[in-house]
């Protein structure tokens, strides 16, 4: 049983696991967040929306974390798990990684289509093409990136610290190497 | 580097595709979801669906085939067609659709995109305009509605430049349903001039079209329809044409 926070279009998500076989619930309650077995945190549209529609669940968020079981966060659901972003200053991430959220500078923002990874990550397939749709990309400040992808310049696609697997790219929206992905990610 | 898209449009009415699709594997052609998953299949990057009844009667089967379609494709899909209020926008891409696509509205309804964006961001929304060759505009180009047959009086780009929307998708009319190649001049114009990404349409004949457009057009993406509905070129023959001609594109 896969537990999904609902963040805005959580559809997607919640359908590439049903076509994985695996059931989901899609919830605001903190106590489930917190009972959780696995925890998704999906995430479209803007660094602040998201914290703000998660803040009543902030404090579950980062005990299910601090339990050690397993979390995976995509895209602005990755960016929040750092301090803060440029796309909404003064509005404080989960602060669960040290580094922030940074915009693209050059070419076209946001960055829509698919890019490669460059990952040794066991978990992802180096240089597959993945699904992204971002403006922003994170900024780690300690070794926790397991994948780059080279958008006029390399960015940080993937982390992994511990227990929290977090990716830039929609898995849920990148065809059979995305459903691999996940596949992956609730064997572990 | 992110790839170049090449994106299979279909024509649906009443929920069928319909431009009849020659596919010898497909049993029935005008099934939007058996051609949707053919496309995937040949490495689509996207799929576009334009509801061209677009009356209130076909929203129903649209959603729908939105639904049925996002539970068996997990590539990236968008929706246009009749497209007027934010609650509209809302029902397709609650259905499962990534994007819809606003044209006429956006023009009728100034603030219809800056809401949508607000509600659902920038990438789930796409501005469609139909551009129109005309040298008494600053750009060269004028901003037509309603399919293509309504002139507005705005300049195309200018119109453009000021979308709050994620993405352009810009169809030259003068090239549309041509074959005869898409318009390089005005793609490229547009695609140097925004700073979001332009996803090029009408004119596609042939891989050399779609390949100019991506390199010389400097497009970001380029749709297509009657090249691929017709059985002629595949999505792979198009894509191994552009690899060969060192055009990034998603193996």
């Amino acid at each position: 049983m896969i537990t999904v926070i609902e963040t805005g279009n959580v559809g997607s998500v919640v359908r590439a696991f049903e076509a994985l076989g695996v059931q989901c619930t899609v919830t605001r309650d903190p106590t489930v967040v917190q009972n959780a077995e696995r925890l998704v945190l999906p995430g479209v549209g803007i660094f602040g929306d998201l914290m703000e529609q998660i803040a009543p669940l902030k404090e579950a968020l980062i005990e299910f974390i601090t339990a050690g079981r397993p979390f995976l966060g995509i895209c602005v659901g990755l960016q929040v798990l750092f301090e803060e972003s440029d796309e909404s200053p003064g509005v404080a991430g989960l602060c669960i990684c040290k580094g922030n959220v940074r915009k693209f500078t050059k070419g076209k923002v946001p960055q829509i289509g698919w890019n490669t990874l460059t990952t040794k990550d066991v978990h992802l397939d180096n240089k597959s093409y993945v699904y992204f749709v971002n403006s922003y990309y994170v900024e780690p400040k300690e070794d926790i990136t397991v994948a780059t992808t080279d958008y006029n310049g390399e960015f940080v696609s993937a982390i992994r610290k511990d227990n929290v697997f977090a990716v830039q790219f929609h898995p849920e929206k990148s065809g059979g190497v995305g459903l691999r992905i996940l596949e992956r990610w609730l064997e572990c | 580097m992110l790839a170049k898209r090449i994106i299979p449009c279909m024509d649906i009415k009443n929920g069928r595709v319909v431009k009849g699709v020659q596919f010898e594997n497909l049993r029935d052609a005008g099934d939007p979801v058996s051609l949707a998953k053919e496309y995937n299949r040949q490495g689509a990057d996207e799929v576009s669906f334009l509801d061209i009844m677009a009356s209130v009667e076909s929203r129903d089967t649209v959603l729908e085939l939105v639904k049925t379609v996002s539970k068996e494709l997990f590539i990236p899909f968008a929706v246009g067609g009749g497209i007027r209020t934010v609650d509209d926008a809302r029902a397709i891409l609650q259905a499962g659709a990534e994007k819809v696509s606003i044209g006429s509205a956006a023009v009728i309804n100034s603030s219809l995109i800056d809401e949508a964006v607000q509600q659902f961001g920038a990438q789930a929304i796409v501005l469609s305009i139909d551009a129109k060759k005309n040298p008494t505009m600053d750009s060269g180009y004028e901003l037509y509605i309603n399919g293509g047959r309504e002139a507005t009086g705005l300049d195309a780009l200018d119109f453009a430049k000021k979308t709050a929307a994620g993405e352009l998708l810009l169809n030259a009319i003068d090239a549309d349903g041509t074959k005869t190649g898409y318009d390089i001049a005005g793609t490229k114009l547009f695609s140097e001039a925004l700073t979001i990404p332009v996803i090029a349409s009408g004119g596609a004949g042939s891989p050399e079209d779609i390949l100019a457009v991506l390199t010389e057009g400097k497009a970001d993406a380029a749709l297509a329809a009657s090249i691929f509905h017709y059985g002629k070129y595949t999505i792979a023959d198009v894509k191994a044409y552009l690899r060969k001609n060192d055009v990034e594109v998603r193996q």
